[in-house]
């Protein structure tokens, strides 16, 4: 394998589509991998935040003066410790990070101390006295936009809002082409509906955490869980105007991530509080500060109006997307609003959103932020146009579906995607053509995420032996050392065991961006093929040289160096470790690199299919059957794949049914542990069933598609269509819970 | 500071701590017998990570305190395997990927190989309903479940 | 902010301790509440006294009367003792139903009636059983209704130095049954949002004597009498069910809550009445 140009479809791989066991797994089932808690340091410190029990207020005076007096207590922080002027986003992150003049949200970290013992700090942050004064609050999307809502943030409204807004609108999206009227004026059947979902929490079960020293010297030291430790670097060297390039980010096995650990809280912090003492300090959140203070997703509000012919032909489509995103810009309404309709080839087509602020903790990425939302509200609303018109969803997305050359509703024409085939094959999974029970519905729905590419640097360093050691940047979230591997292994032409992946900290490669928007499989894997073959083109001009020929007339395959032809001259081929036992002598060390920022992400499309029953007299669902169809261009390990499927359906479930942030009338967070924010558990959930559709990915030299995200955006909306036609009644918002299943019904029989 | 003295055996051997009162088991055996492979995913028993038995009884460690296992005989994941050899649920959970990022792990195997030594033979709702309090944010439990059905039937046919 | 901890080896050093300590006193028996709120630094008390190192307070017995079950025997224990889940098996499963598998290794009846929560699972079972507990103080033995112990949330009427040291559930009655179910969103780990218990007993197929119990739908659980009156003299029949869900919700005093609302708790009991009812009624006919 390995070679340059070669026609994707014709691929024959050794490795790459194997499942191999994975690196890190011994370390996992042993309790020996080290997370981001699990690490300790002579002399550390223990270091709690003390966090705002008001969703609205003026901090009027920070007493720390009975804390300080303890002699376990070491070090009081709070905004006055943090760097001045900063602006843009950086203000905003540190606005976050440590409340200034105002307390944003119930959970607001507004000082931090540090102590001998876990314990001590925890009495210490009791003692700590905040006089606060109390201002109105607004929780609720609809209600922050609303002409009588409290300003939370004034003047963070950039220049895309149209004016006659409220305050709290911060940003504004419109895109689309065609014109919708025209479309809605050739439809036979109309529909058009509001639809609401609430902020839900990635839900990691592992909680924030660091440990991290930073000397009088400007040198500093983090180690910590994060989906993205050049960034934490980032972000502490200008909260604490330090230099970037003096703080040393160590990426720690990271306990779940799905888009919540893409953003910094605590490490700033526990810098902050080691430069006063000079001494390492660990900082771990507890679950409620986890779902108090770190991000949900946005709550949403939305309007969907949708055209249809007889025949299922969709004529217009427009939507209006209202995000919720905490009290900081941010909430990705124009993921939302670009995602909505993607997957259906439409003349017209118009999508507005807002990014609203509010009283609430600031929403952070969720795996395809922004997507699930809007195909929960388009995917019910053409659900609803089938029932109506007697038409097969799956037939009617067919006659719809986007295609290569397809002009997306966002702008971009489509390269080569998946989507009709992730239809096809769930039209012929034997799922689709099974009998209904009684009392049960089934419901289908697509759903679209770009995936995305970003900056990327990776090395592969070649051992003596013939072995490799690939050091790349971005957190492994999702199994992606074993693809990385194997993809290294390929190319080489060597087994996937004589390969290593490590997670390299920041002082080791260029900047990495964080492993979100699916792009590690993809970026990181494309990096590590590109740096195999500056390795092997290396390995090519030593064999060259041995040979005495040029070098472009030595080409690599399957783990050896050979000569390009009988031009070439006669010469037995040369293996990897041949080459790599003498070359020191030859030239040096041998290291591939790859540093650039890809931009060939290929877009992903899956298809999903329900069947929910509903205990008409208590509102209780409980979904009986999944499955999931996806393209994953290519496969790198199928095992991880249907893992990724499956996580993301699991979540789904969860989104749908049960899983939501409740706001008490005080603005505080009701429900902030796993008893009461109800993520499903083991006896919830059926066997989810997986198909992996292969639609390569131009962009990437094996064809690979990020996988990680796509497989929360279609699962809304099908077990919504599920439950709405168990039910015989329509959904709208989310969760689906038990007393919203019954009002429905209740209100269905009341007329 | 008001220490007691606690005299405990953990996977096998001896030990001995000090600890406040207030500390719980998981405390004790992070911070002080420096065995972190029990997780806190929330400190009030309800995700499962911090899973380990006491007594051979399946408890949350964040659920119980340092003070009470005096006398005790505690297990934990790191407990699983003594030898080269993994435990067959370990050698599964790989081959199975029933992991993905790892954190609840620990505490599923010790959770699962709790119910496979009172129940060999467990059906998939027996599987689901013993591990329900054991959260798992990746995977779906999908992989987890197969992960122990397939250990279950290995270890009858051995035996 | 420090916490002293006790295990005494009596009830009477216990209660002795208990008398005269000052500041807030927690018992530890399971801990699976009292650990929660002192983590969650809701409740840190000033002084906790552990009762397991208390003889008998392990054990399960039957006795002339009935059963008797020590404090600090756990959910799981329950569960894997054979006779007591065949006489009682609403009790036994109501507190099977708390919490996880490692909860039920270590949370006890007696914690879940002291903790006083309204949604407490195992309360309504054991009001509908006609279970009481023995209370040992500081003025001596007291039998009290399980009914009598919670007066509000997070509330009970025991007085400083008093403690429970046994459930006394009574013997079996022939023909009886009793049954337990709870409404929660998931399949496990919740909450109840609504509970109820029934326990019955019949002469042929009529049902002569019957307690229905509410869970969560009030500040304590109910001993729901219009409940039991409707279904005592009846099969079961069509109507006697209406009748009986009917007086469920009617006993609701329930609040809106992120788990429930009051129109969904009041619906909800009488919809899980029934369903008790007729799993109580089909135990009883063997």
């Amino acid at each position: 394998m390995g070679v340059e140009g070669q026609n994707i479809e014709e691929m024959q791989f050794k490795v790459v589509g194997t499942r191999p066991n994975r690196p890190d797994g011994i370390d996992k089932v042993t309790g020996r991998a080290k997370f981001g808690a699990d690490a300790y340091a002579a002399g550390m410190l223990h270091a709690v935040c003390v966090r705002s029990p008001h969703a609205h207020a003026k901090i009027v005076k920070i007493d720390a003066s009975k804390a300080e007096a303890m002699p376990e207590v070491k070090a009081v922080v709070t905004r006055a410790d943090f760097a001045e002027g900063l602006t843009g986003e950086d203000w905003n992150i540190l606005e976050n990070v440590m409340a200034g003049e105002k307390a944003l949200y119930d959970g607001h970290t507004v000082a931090a101390v540090a102590a001998t013992s876990p314990i001590a700090a925890r009495d210490a942050a009791k003692l700590i006295k905040v006089e606060y004064e109390i201002l109105p609050h607004v929780t609720d999307v609809d209600a922050a936009m609303a002409k009588d809502a409290p300003v939370i943030r004034d003047g963070t409204a950039d220049n895309s809002v149209p004016e006659g807004l409220h305050a709290n609108v911060v940003r504004y999206h419109e895109s689309g082409h065609g014109d919708v009227d025209i479309g809605f004026a050739e439809a036979d059947l109309v529909i058009e509906d509001s639809f609401q979902t609430e902020a839900t929490h990635q839900g990691y079960i592992e909680p924030h955490a660091c440990l991290a020293q930073l000397g009088s010297d400007g040198k500093g030291e983090v180690w910590c869980c994060t989906q993205g430790h050049f960034n934490v670097q980032k972000v502490c060297a200008a909260l604490l105007g330090a230099d970037s390039s003096q703080i040393r980010v160590t990426a720690s096995e990271i306990g779940g991530g799905f888009g919540g650990k893409t953003a910094v809280f605590i490490e700033p912090v526990a810098l902050a509080l080691s430069k006063k003492t000079n001494r390492p300090v660990k900082l771990v959140m507890n679950r409620s500060e986890v779902f108090r203070a770190t991000g949900p997703t946005s709550s949403t509000s939305m309007d969907v109006k949708i055209g249809m012919k007889k025949d299922g032909t969709i004529t217009a489509a427009e939507g209006v997307f209202r995000l919720q995103g905490g009290a900081f810009p941010g909430a990705p309404m124009e993921f939302t609003a670009m995602c909505a309709f993607a997957p259906y080839n439409l003349e017209n087509v118009n999508q507005i959103g807002y990014d609203v602020i509010a009283n609430r903790p600031k929403q952070a990425a969720y795996r395809a932020p922004g997507s699930p939302m809007a195909a929960f509200a388009v995917e019910s609303i053409i659900d609803e146009l089938c029932n109506k018109l007697g038409l097969d969803p799956i037939e009617v997305r067919l006659k719809n579906a986007s295609k290569e050359g397809t002009r997306s509703s966002y702008g971009p024409r489509f390269e080569r995607i998946g989507l009709v085939e992730t239809l096809e094959e769930a039209k012929n999974h034997p799922h689709y053509s099974a009998p209904i029970e009684e009392g049960h519905g089934r419901g289908v729905s697509c759903g679209f995420w770009f995936n995305h590419g970003g900056e990327t640097a990776v090395t592969l360093a070649l051992s003596e032996d013939g072995t490799a050691a690939l050091s790349v940047g971005t957190p492994d979230i999702g199994g992606s050392r074993a693809s990385m591997c194997q993809m290294v292994a390929e190319e080489l032409g060597i087994a996937y065991d004589k390969v290593r992946t490590t997670i390299a900290d920041t002082a080791t490669l260029g900047y990495n961006e964080v492993s979100h928007g699916s792009r590690v499989t993809y970026a990181s894997g494309l990096a590590a093929i590109k740096a195999a073959r500056d390795a092997t083109d290396k390995l090519c001009s030593r064999a060259a040289a041995r040979w005495g020929i040029d070098k472009e007339a030595v080409y690599w395959e399957n783990g050896f160096a050979k000569p390009s032809g009988s031009n070439a001259g006669e010469f037995d081929p040369i293996p990897l470790e041949d080459l790599t036992k003498d070359m020191g002598a030859t030239g040096g060390p041998i290291v591939g690199h790859y540093e650039a920022t890809p931009e060939g992400a290929g877009v992903s499309f899956a298809t999903h299919i329900v069947d929910a029953k509903v205990d008409r007299e208590t509102g209780q669902t409980s979904v009986v059957r999944y499955t999931v169809v996806q393209d994953a261009g290519k496969a790198i390990h199928p095992t991880y794949v249907e893992g990724q499927y499956q996580g993301g359906a699991a979540q789904g479930i969860g989104w749908a049914l049960n899983e939501e942030y409740i706001y008490g009338d005080d603005g505080r967070l009701q429900n902030s542990g796993f008893l009461d924010y109800r993520i499903p558990v083991a006896s919830d959930l059926p066997m989810i069933d997986t198909v992996i559709v292969e639609v390569p990915n131009p962009g990437h030299p094996y064809g690979v598609r990020g996988v990680g995200e796509t497989s929360i955006c279609p699962p809304l909306a099908a077990i919504a269509n599920a439950v709405s036609n168990a039910a015989g009644v329509r959904l709208k918002q989310l969760p689906m819970s038990p007393p919203r299943i019954l009002e429905a019904l209740d209100k269905q029989a009341n007329g | 500071m008001g220490m007691t003295h606690v005299s405990t055996t953990v996977n096998g051997d001896r030990e001995e701590f000090l600890c406040d009162p207030r500390e719980t088991l998981l405390d004790v055996l992070r911070d002080k017998l420096a065995l972190t492979g029990a997780k806190e995913g929330c400190g009030t028993g309800d995700c499962g990570a911090c899973s380990v038995t006491v007594d051979g009884r399946l408890v949350c460690a964040c659920l119980m305190l340092g003070v009470e296992v005096e006398g005790k005989s505690i297990d934990t994941v790191e407990g699983i395997s003594t030898d080269e050899e993994l435990h067959p649920l370990q050698t599964k959970f790989i081959e199975y990927a029933a992991l993905q990022c790892g954190i609840c792990t620990p505490g599923i195997l010790v959770a699962a190989k709790s119910l496979l030594e009172r129940n060999p033979d467990p059906t998939e709702t027996e599987v689901r309903y013993w591990l329900a309090g054991n959260l798992c944010r990746c995977t779906g439990y999908d992989k987890i479940i197969r992960a122990v059905m397939d250990t279950a039937a290995e270890i009858r046919e051995a035996t | 902010m420090h916490m002293q901890y006790h295990s005494p080896e009596s009830f009477d050093e216990a209660v002795s301790l208990a008398s005269k300590s000052e500041g807030t006193i927690r018992f530890l028996a399971g801990g699976t509440d009292v650990l929660v709120q002192l983590r969650s630094d809701i409740v840190t008390p000033d002084v906790l006294i552990d009762l397991k190192k208390i003889d008998g307070t392990k054990d399960i017995s039957r006795t002339a009367e009935g059963w008797k079950i020590g404090t600090a025997v756990s959910g799981a224990e329950m569960s894997e003792h054979p006779e007591l889940s065949r006489d009682w098996p609403g009790v036994v499963e109501a507190m099977d139903l708390i919490g996880s598998t490692q909860i039920q290794g270590r949370a006890t009846l007696v914690g879940n009636l002291c903790n006083g929560s309204p949604a407490a699972d195992s309360v309504p079972a054991l009001i509908a059983a006609g279970a009481a507990v023995n209370v040992v103080g500081p003025k001596g033995e007291r039998q009290v209704r399980v009914e009598d112990i919670p007066t509000g949330p997070g509330r009970t009427s025991l007085e400083k130095g008093e403690m429970i040291n046994e459930i006394l559930i009574p013997a079996k009655r022939q023909n009886g049954g009793d049954a337990y179910l709870r409404f929660i969103p998931r399949t496990e780990m919740d909450i109840a949002v609504v509970g109820c218990a029934v326990s019955l007993s019949l002469e042929g197929d009529t049902i002569i004597d019957a307690r229905v119990a509410l869970g969560a739908v009030a500040p304590t659980a109910l001993l729901v009498e219009d409940a039991s009156k409707a279904i005592i003299g009846s099969n079961l029949d069509d109507g006697t069910m209406a009748a009986l869900a009917k007086a469920a919700s009617a006993a609701c005093n329930p609040i809106n809550d992120k788990r429930g609302t009051i129109k969904f708790r009041t619906h909800v009991a009488g919809v899980l009445a029934q369903r008790v009812a007729k799993i109580a009624y089909d135990r009883a006919r063997g």
